[in-house]
């Protein structure tokens, strides 16, 4: 159980949010109290509980903390002043990290609508299954052969059990169908309105009538269905948005103003205002754009256009927003508002390229403009029919509404959110989450398949590719000086040296050239060619796809180390998978045209484009779409999220930017890129089950409905059909769960293992 | 026909009792996590701080 004990984590990577951002993110609940949601997604077990909850409570601030550890969140109430001491809410989130060494993000507000919805839905199944059932019991006495005045009083009694479930659980399905009718379409639940409608009519009209035949239970067990189907489908969207709105928030939600007085204030993003100062600490992302006025550092840029190599800047070079400092602080003047920065120009592109996404209509609402005109048409037909031939116009209408009652879509409202609940499951299980089912069904369509470069098919993390080159000697100073940085080639040797280290005292980092330290034998430089050898060098890293690190004594070289973006696990594997799957793979890349050809002929991907503006990303996809294809896109940074949203569809690895998180339809949390060929291959199946249930609810209709027509319907015939057709539908879903694996073994045993370092990572 | 008379008020009040136990469970939080409270009742009772 030593899973959550500190120390195991090692470092810790991410930032923790700072106490200003705690406070601005808290909200009130009572006088002197404040609440905070925080988002801890690597806790797993009961010791993480127990770890944090001690932890926190041992803290005099904190009123009251609870863990939940199916959304992975931490409720923390707790008060703004102990004693006379102000509360520093930072310390919650450093008594959590102290406890289990976990990374901990602020969960952001505002997401209790999906919620609450939620349960409406479940309140609403509940009441009609209550009144399903009873109305079931009343009426097996009924076809058993209840006398008439029991027939009646039980008749009456399950009128007024199925009004309120009625009004309760149907105005779900009323308020649908009559979105729907308003815009002039028509969608599955039009005619499941009219038929939960008229049914419960005609069967009050029967009752008055003292009649033998009432559709009471047919009428609420129909309810209690598609409810169920209902539910599943939402509580599938709603699991899905709650682990991806608990992932770290890359884009921050204040920045330190540097006033003209030299005062400091912390203030949301939103509030910075063009031609203010702002501070930027080391490891920390620009909120808007800017110039930079004083200081020097190396950018990671990877997430905004997808360049690989950190960039160095000085004073007056521009900065856009998302950017991150590595090695330096920065003051920076903004050039403009969060809301006319970098990040808003690319909203407005993605706006603008939503294409077939909006275009795309799901598979049950094609099937309903198919279907409900038939089945009304055909109710009518009944109607006409029985009343011109056969003369008795009130039997005609009980024919037409048993029509619309056998034909009424139970299991085709059914047969798709099962089947995308079932899958999603299985998606979830692998580490993928599913934004809603219509993603899934456009997955199963794709032809081509568009990765993004860094960070999606390299992890954007440097690795060492020339080990044996350098003596262990050389290796073991670079890891000493290198531990005294934040860049990423920095991390990288730290990272691969073994045993004793030296240890520097007076190391100097200079921003975009190295790191320098006195020791007894010399100076020593660790950076670019031209910082660590003097003047002479050529600085050569920029035209090649490797990044060079150079170690010298006094101006003369040591060694040299080369760096090269580390692939994602499983990459090449991917995309063999991809092949065999009949799809053709591409990069569309924002990097440098030399280490896109190096990584595309090491993944043996022969189609791919270099240097692209994240513009030009979306145009590469539409131009696709307009040939006809349907594409996927994977990508993480913002100069993607135009491409994500151009796309037919599209998946982003949980490293990615906010904004392409919220871009993409599926989001993947483990580092393997499996996850791609799994994802489309378990679509695919589900494409194919849904279809399957289609055939099944037809095959029921073909024989249901000619029974109906023929004026043999009576209210038991229509409970055992539906309920049997529903089950068979359910049935075939649940075959998911078990299909596809022999064929699968191979990728799920690759799959495991990428499971396991990220857990390892995680743990 | 007499007994219905009590027999169908007692089936009805007990299926709505059910139904009432289940909507008051949902209004507790008792289905807000599932996965915690298995490994809550593991836990030792904290006589101190309740």
């Amino acid at each position: 159980m030593s899973c959550c004990a500190p120390g195991t984590e090692g470092s810790i990577t991410g930032q923790l949010p700072s106490s200003e951002e705690l406070a601005l993110s808290s909200r009130i609940v009572g006088p002197g109290l404040r609440q905070t949601e925080l988002s801890v997604p690597q806790v797993h077990c009961g010791t993480c509980i127990t770890a944090i909850e001690t932890s926190l409570k041992a803290l005099p601030a904190v009123e009251r903390a609870r863990v939940n550890l199916s959304t992975k969140r931490v409720s923390i109430i707790w008060k703004e002043m102990v004693g006379n001491e102000p509360t520093d809410p930072s310390s919650l989130v450093k008594a959590i990290a102290d406890a289990t060494g976990y990374d901990t993000h602020l969960f952001s507000d505002g997401e209790d609508s999906g919620e609450a919805l939620q349960r409406e839905l479940i309140r609403a199944v509940a009441l009609s299954g209550f009144a399903a059932a009873n109305i079931m019991l009343l009426s097996v006495s009924v076809w058993s052969g209840a006398d008439a005045s029991t027939r009646d009083l039980f008749h009456w009694i399950s009128a007024m059990i199925a009004a309120p479930a009625l009004i309760y659980g149907g105005r779900f399905f009323y308020q649908s169908a009559w979105r729907a009718l308003r815009r002039g379409r028509t969608n599955m639940d039009v005619p499941i309105a009219l038929a939960i409608t008229l049914s419960y009519a005609v069967s009050v009209w029967e009752t008055i009538h003292h009649g033998q035949h009432a559709w009471f239970d047919a009428t609420v067990s129909l309810l209690f269905f598609l409810l169920i189907g209902r539910t599943l489908d939402h509580i599938m969207r709603d699991r899905a948005r709650s682990a991806i709105s608990g992932l770290a928030r890359l884009s921050p939600r204040g920045a330190m103003i540097i006033g003209k007085d030299g005062s400091r204030e912390y203030r949301a993003v939103e509030d910075i205002a063009p031609g203010e100062r702002v501070a930027i600490a080391m490891g920390e992302r620009v909120p808007v754009d800017g110039v930079v006025e004083s200081g020097a550092s190396d950018m990671d840029v990877s997430i905004v256009n997808g360049e690989s190599a950190p960039r160095a800047v000085r004073a007056g070079d521009a900065l856009q927003a998302g950017m991150l400092s590595l090695t330096g602080s920065l003051v920076l003047v903004a050039t403009a508002s969060a809301r006319q920065s970098f990040l808003s120009e690319i909203i407005a592109l993605m706006e603008a390229a939503e294409g077939g996404r909006a275009r795309y209509r799901r598979i049950a609402d094609r099937a309903a403009q198919v279907y409900s005109p038939a089945v009304h048409l055909l109710a009518l037909l009944a109607f006409l029919g029985w009343g011109f031939f056969g003369g008795d116009w009130k039997q005609a209408m009980l024919i037409a509404i048993a029509v619309l009652i056998i034909t009424c879509p139970c299991a085709l409202g059914l047969a798709v959110p099962v089947v995308q609940v079932v899958a999603a499951g299985r998606l979830f299980k692998n580490g993928i989450m599913v934004k809603d089912g219509s993603a899934m069904e456009r997955l199963a369509e794709v032809d081509t398949v568009a990765f993004d470069k860094t960070g999606t098919l390299t992890l954007g993390k440097p690795k060492l590719v020339n080990l044996g080159s350098a003596t262990a000697a050389h290796l073991a100073v670079a890891a000493g000086l290198a531990a005294h940085s934040r860049h990423p080639l920095s991390k990288a040797l730290t990272g691969i040296a073994s045993g004793p280290v030296p240890v520097f005292y007076d190391v100097v980092e200079i921003p975009g050239q190295g790191l320098e330290a006195r020791s007894p034998q010399g100076l020593y430089r660790l950076g670019n060619r031209r910082f660590a050898c003097g003047d002479s060098g050529v600085d050569t890293s920029a035209a090649s796809s490797t990044l060079e690190v150079i170690l010298s004594c006094d101006g003369k070289e040591l060694a040299r180390f080369l760096f090269e973006d580390e692939l994602r696990p499983d990459s090449r594997a991917a995309i063999d998978e991809l092949a065999a799957q009949g799809l053709s793979s591409g990069i569309l890349s924002g990097d440098r045209q030399g280490s896109v050809s190096s990584l595309a002929s090491r993944l043996g991907i022969t189609r791919w484009a270099a240097e692209l503006a994240p513009k030009a990303k979306a145009e590469f996809c539409v131009s696709l779409a307009e040939q006809g294809h349907k594409v996927l896109m994977v990508g993480d940074g913002i100069n993607d999220a135009p491409a994500l949203a151009a796309a037919h569809v599209s998946i982003a690895p949980a490293t990615a930017a906010d904004i392409g998180r919220q871009a993409a339809d599926f989001v993947f949390m483990h580092e393997s890129l499996e996850a791609v060929p799994l994802a489309i291959d378990v679509s695919r199946q589900a494409g194919r089950l849904i279809r399957q249930n289609f055939a099944l609810a037809i095959g029921y209709n073909i024989i249901a409905v000619p029974i109906a027509l023929a004026g043999y319907a009576t209210p038991l015939i229509a409970a055992i059909a539906m309920s049997t057709s529903s089950i068979i539908v359910i049935a075939n879903a649940l075959r998911l769960n078990r299909t596809g694996h022999p064929n699968r073994h191979i990728a799920t045993a690759t799959g495991h293992d990428a499971r396991q370092t990220g857990e390892a990572r995680l743990a | 026909m007499n007994m219905l008379i009590f027999l169908i008020p007692i089936a009805l009040f007990l299926g709505g009792l059910g139904l009432f136990a289940f909507l008051w469970s949902l209004k507790s939080g008792q289905y807000e996590d599932l996965d915690g409270a298995a490994w809550r009742i593991l836990e030792e009772d904290s006589r101190d701080r309740t």
